[in-house]
């Protein structure tokens, strides 16, 4: 059980909040409250757009536990428009190839259950390419 | 005026300040499993099927998901800032959680305050429509500038009964506010309610039960008809006033013979009428009718929305499109863009999406 973890997360998860720093404006994803780029207090919150494309991804067939049900699916590293990769799962793939470069935009789907499905359920990000 | 020659009172409810919707938003799954498909499995394929296909949720997604996803639709159209909503509602059947709001977690994905109401609502396909009401009560009493309202569900179906063929997931949200910025100005509502056992479901247990036939004239045409026939009396306006209504569409069948009841023309739901091709959204339903109407509607359009919620209950709706609707039709996803993407799945990946399988 990892209630508080996932409770403390819940802003970045389910809707992309991150950080801007207010020394060199550069966007911060994860937050971390320090600039990965001039080292300044970074705190300001930040509404990422949800924007991105894919620069590399894998498929698991294999999947670590929690996870199982979900197999196969693909786990993408994602370069956000504001510059930040993140890694998260692809989703509503449907028929689509993946490829990299590929656009797509996050949406908020469960990532899992904390243990059966007695638990707490997991939302956060996904992406899924991008509907015009 | 009634024989004895006084005025009848009103049965209309109507705000103290004038109110309406400022931002809408829908959302509907991928996955689309043909009727044909479920016949071929429990009843072959003779007799006619209450609709083409239906939307089916993917594995990561249930109500709270798909909720999101149209609130920020609305919010989108609307243009506000989330921290000025004063409600998050969320009507449905099929809330993930039995005790736990979904509209907590809602709201916190959308960016809403801590300042919300936020409890859930359930009757049956009506809950998003009496979230609607409400809404309305909050903003038109000035207890609140904006609530948001969704009716969104992930239909059970019980696997070979008559419903499966319909069950569906998808729904719609509604951000209700004052009525100078509203892209429809709600003219009225009327809510008509009585006890009537159709449909259910116990605490506890995966599937619903209904009574076959009791569930048409006792039920949803008594309430539909009664609920609608009020409104227009009430309000001084008549069928041939409004260019769309929508009605709750648990079938084909059902919102055209309402319509063809109350004097409505088959022109005047055909825009509405989405069961045959996403099925029946229960507290989605007339909702996700009523936003695919709002992505083509013209200032000066009147529609008119009733729902039906088992139980039993309708809620009707009048609405005047303003001219604020133009400009921010385009401002999200529409409903059809949610209906065009499409992949088609057979019986066996239906089971799987569903959680029809015992995995342990």
């Amino acid at each position: 059980m990892e209630i508080p973890r996932h409770w403390r997360l819940k802003k970045q998860r389910y809707a992309l909040v991150g950080e801007v720093c207010p020394h060199c404006e550069a966007k911060i994803f994860p937050p971390r409250d320090v600039c990965p780029h001039c080292s300044g207090e970074a705190k300001t919150p930040y509404q990422f757009s949800g924007q991105g494309e894919v620069y590399s991804y894998t498929v698991m067939n294999d999947a670590p536990a929690g996870f199982e049900e979900n197999t196969p699916y693909t786990v993408a590293v994602v370069k956000l428009a504001e510059g930040p990769m993140v890694t998260a799962q692809l989703t509503d793939l449907g028929a689509e190839p993946v490829k990299i470069g590929m656009p797509v935009e996050m949406v908020t789907r469960r990532i899992r259950s904390d243990g059966n499905d007695r638990g707490m359920i997991v939302y956060g990000y996904k992406f899924r390419p991008v509907m015009q | 005026m009634d024989a004895a020659g006084t005025e009848k009172p009103s049965l209309l409810l109507k705000t103290l300040k004038p109110i309406g919707i400022i931002g809408y938003g829908a959302y509907v799954p991928r996955y689309r499993i043909p009727a044909a498909e479920i016949a071929r499995i429990w009843k072959g394929a003779e007799g006619s099927l209450p609709v083409k296909e239906k939307a089916v949720p993917g594995l990561d997604e249930d109500v709270i998901t798909m909720s999101v996803e149209a609130a920020r639709n609305a919010l989108a159209r609307a243009g506000i800032d989330p921290q000025e909503l004063r409600a998050v509602w969320v009507g449905s059947e099929s809330h993930p959680y039995a005790v736990k709001p979904s509209g907590t977690v809602v709201a916190e994905a959308i960016g809403a305050s801590t300042n919300i109401q936020s409890g859930d609502w359930e009757f049956a396909c009506k809950a998003g429509s009496e979230a609607l009401v409400a809404a309305m009560g909050l903003v038109g009493s000035g207890m609140g500038r904006y609530a948001l309202a969704i009716g969104m569900d992930t239909a059970q179906g019980k696997p070979g009964d008559a419903l499966e063929f319909t069950a569906a997931a998808g729904g719609a949200a509604f951000i209700v506010g004052p009525a100078e910025e509203a892209l429809a100005v709600i003219e009225g509502s009327y809510s008509f309610v009585t006890d009537t056992p159709d449909f259910w479901r116990r605490e506890g247990k995966k599937y619903p039960e209904h009574s076959q036939r009791f569930t048409g004239e006792p039920a949803y045409f008594h309430h539909i008809t009664s609920a609608a026939q009020t409104y227009l009396e009430d309000s001084g306006t008549k069928p041939e006033d409004y260019t769309f209504a929508v009605f709750h569409q648990p079938n084909a069948k059902f919102p055209q013979r309402v319509a063809g009841m109350l004097g409505f023309k088959p022109e005047q739901i055909k825009t509405g009428l989405l069961v045959p091709e996403i099925g029946n959204t229960y507290a989605g339903s007339s909702l996700i009718g009523l936003s695919n109407v709002l992505d083509v509607a013209k200032p000066g359009d009147r529609i008119l929305t009733v729902s039906y919620g088992s139980g039993s209950g309708s809620d009707a709706f009048g609405l005047l499109v303003t001219g604020a609707i133009t400009e921010r039709q385009g401002k999200a996803l529409k409903t059809r863009d949610y209906i065009a993407r499409r992949t088609e799945i057979d019986y066996a990946q239906y089971v799987r999406l569903r959680r029809k399988i015992t995995m342990e």
